[in-house]
């Protein structure tokens, strides 16, 4: 197995007495796509969150790249609440948000699309090449960064070519059609130039011809960038096609890993997505 | 490499041009001109407020409602270092003018006249930085919070400088409830080049320039995703609490600004001309030429001033029609009509006169991209 890009060490997300994610430990190798199934509510997009800086995890860690970017071990009282499985010595709490994970080279995309709606589709590419903006907020208001304002767009019409967007680069990001604002939210966090890039269920709500387009546009995008990906899905076809190993979750536990191949014959992902033959 | 000059280029310098001949011709006969230079001149300072307003709950949609306090400080300090040193002492009748205050006054009055004529900017630079480091403090704070959390906490905010500025124990320093008044007028620019009753619209279009600037900036862009989507933006590596504290402290200064020019405006500042209504006169502005748009705040400021101090006195006045009096025509019914007026436009541009559009001269001549509120 190549180098891990991303590791989660017992990783728990507990709210209040609901656990969404418990003890979970996953290993995402440098260039693999890795997928994350499970039904719904099983805790895949609060994994998400967690590994994005949105939450702060109850228990465990997660490290990038060799660079602990989120770490709570719970100390006293709330140990015995919130530790989970976990038994070893509390020891450090590391905290990041969301922005400066993205600048270490990790984005993400949202289940639900999340563009700037008002803006235009350049626009929603441009601001997310915003996070690397080496001028001041002076130096950018008296246009002193010409060169770097001019690189800026010149890439974001160079990404936007690419994924097949320019020719709607002027219209609002809202009135495109529902695929493409699905392709233009992948674009925008390309723009923000990851190593490791996380998909919320970029399927949803696709039909078949649609999904088959975007397996191929996900497995383009990871050559030609140099990616690694982690997503979530629900189509089935599409996970099995291009992913090289797959997690699956149920009620915030990991109940099986494998390729693709052991995964569709493993007797507790079945049931956890037929349910149990009770005769 | 010679640039070509297009057409609404032409058309803007044009109405620059005009407007500047204009006040010049208002300069020239300004014993007779004073309604309009005084609608003009408040017009231009609410304008640069209103823009301010805008730049933070228009284009990063934070909705504060901290204007008023943030003008109070910087119109206080403005005064209280442009009011003549041989005025002090009838200023401050009541409680005395505090040693260090006078002390300050009396080395600046010694200064070479050349430095003399700076003092008035300097003091609106002194006020707004004040009022920057202020908004940096509380920003801290209340940018934490989000929409009414966030509006009430400013309120707030503004009721407290307020207070302050209108305590007893601050007597020799705002002179309390007395307020303060003999503070000149706007001083003349470039040593005497430019009138003083042009100064207001430059610091206005200078303050108003740098803000269209910072828009249409990178940062601008980082501001406008925070209001689109405050999770996207964090996601796509904006961050959120620099880029919002950015923009409330910004606006801040320029608010104060504006309030230091209000000062030299009206002459005399007590803490109520700083309550709650101004903030909402400033939200009027804003709301009323469009959340979102420069130019609107621009526009509306100038027509809601001079529709309030101007076009409609008519109402004031006693009216009688063929020997009837009309009963309703005396003092305050202007301010009925006006308020009708503001909910008949409201209605019918229910996003402001400009939405989030920016005036453009090919969106005034071609109906076709005029759209429908």
């Amino acid at each position: 197995m190549r180098e891990a890009l991303l590791l989660t060490e017992h990783l728990t997300m507990q709210f209040g007495g609901v656990v969404a994610v418990d003890d979970l430990n996953i290993k995402i190798p440098t260039g693999e796509i890795t997928a994350l199934i499970g039904p719904n509510g099983a805790g895949k997009t609060t994994a998400f969150n967690v590994i994005t800086g949105g939450y702060q995890p109850t228990c465990g860690r997660v490290i990038f790249d060799g660079q602990i970017i989120a770490e709570n071990h719970p100390r006293s009282k709330m140990k015995k609440i919130y530790s989970g499985t976990y038994t070893e010595p509390s020891t450090q709490t590391v905290v990041h948000t969301p922005d400066q994970i993205t600048r270490l080279g990790m984005a993400r995309t949202f289940q639900n699309i999340r563009l700037f709606k008002d803006l235009s589709v350049f626009e929603n590419v441009l601001i997310a090449k915003h996070c690397h903006i080496k001028a001041s907020l002076f130096g950018s208001t008296f246009r002193l960064n010409r060169a770097e304002e001019r690189a800026m767009r010149a890439e974001s019409e160079a990404l936007l070519d690419r994924v097949g967007l320019l020719s709607s680069a002027n219209e609002k990001s809202s009135s495109l059609p529902y695929g493409k604002q699905r392709r233009l939210e992948i674009a925008r966090a390309l723009a923000t130039g990851p190593r490791l890039l996380l998909l919320d269920e970029p399927a949803a709500g696709m039909n078949p011809k649609e999904t088959d387009e975007l397996s191929a546009f996900i497995v383009e995008i990871k050559e030609a960038f140099g990616l690694t990906i982690f997503l979530i899905e629900h189509h089935m076809n599409l996970v099995m096609d291009i992913s090289d190993s797959i997690y699956v979750l149920d009620y915030g536990k990991t109940i099986a890993y494998g390729t693709p191949a052991e995964i569709q014959n493993n007797e507790r992902v079945i049931q956890a997505y037929l349910g149990v033959d009770e005769s | 490499m010679k640039k070509k000059i297009s057409k609404p280029t032409i058309y803007s310098l044009g109405a620059l041009a005009l407007f500047v001949a204009f006040l010049y011709w208002l300069d020239a006969n300004r014993l007779t001109q004073g309604m309009v230079i005084s609608v003009l001149q408040k017009g231009a300072i609410l304008a640069l407020v209103a823009t301010s307003m805008n730049l933070l709950n228009g284009f990063t949609g934070l909705f504060s409602l901290g204007q008023a306090g943030f003008m109070s400080i910087g119109a206080y300090t403005t005064a209280i270092l442009i009011i003549p040193v041989k005025n002090l002492d009838g200023v401050y009748y009541m409680n005395g003018v505090h040693p260090a205050i006078k002390a300050l006054r009396v080395v600046m009055a010694q200064a070479p006249p050349f430095m003399q004529t700076i003092f008035p900017f300097v003091a609106l630079l002194l006020g707004a930085t004040i009022a920057a480091l202020v908004a940096l403090v509380v920003g801290l704070a209340v940018l934490r919070l989000k929409s009414d959390y966030l509006a009430i906490a400013t309120l707030g905010l503004s009721e407290i400088v307020r207070s302050i500025f209108s305590s007893p124990q601050f007597d020799q320093i705002t002179n309390g409830s007395y307020g303060l008044n003999k503070i000149p007028n706007f001083p003349p620019m470039f040593f005497g080049l430019i009138p003083s009753l042009i100064t207001p619209f430059i610091i206005t279009g200078v303050c108003v320039a740098f803000i269209v600037l910072l828009i249409n900036s990178s940062y601008g862009r980082a501001f406008k995703a925070i209001r689109e989507d405050e999770i996207a933006a964090e996601a796509m590596g904006i961050s959120l609490y620099k880029h919002k504290e950015m923009s409330f402290v910004i606006s801040s200064f320029f608010s104060a600004i504006a309030g230091g020019m209000l000062a030299m405006y009206m002459r005399s500042i007590e803490a109520k001309t700083f309550s709650i209504t101004l903030t909402y006169d400033i939200l009027l502005i804003v709301v009323i030429g469009g959340i979102g748009s420069v130019t609107g705040s621009v526009v509306s400021a100038f027509l809601v001033t001079a529709a309030k101090e101007w076009w409609l006195r008519f109402f004031d006045q006693p009216l009688s029609l063929f020997g009837f009096e009309v009963p309703l025509f005396r003092t305050g019914f202007r301010m009925v009509i006006f308020s009708i007026l503001l909910m008949i436009v409201v209605l019918i541009y229910r996003k402001g006169l400009f939405g989030t559009n920016e005036f453009s001269w090919t969106w005034l001549t071609s109906k076709k991209a005029r759209r429908k509120p």
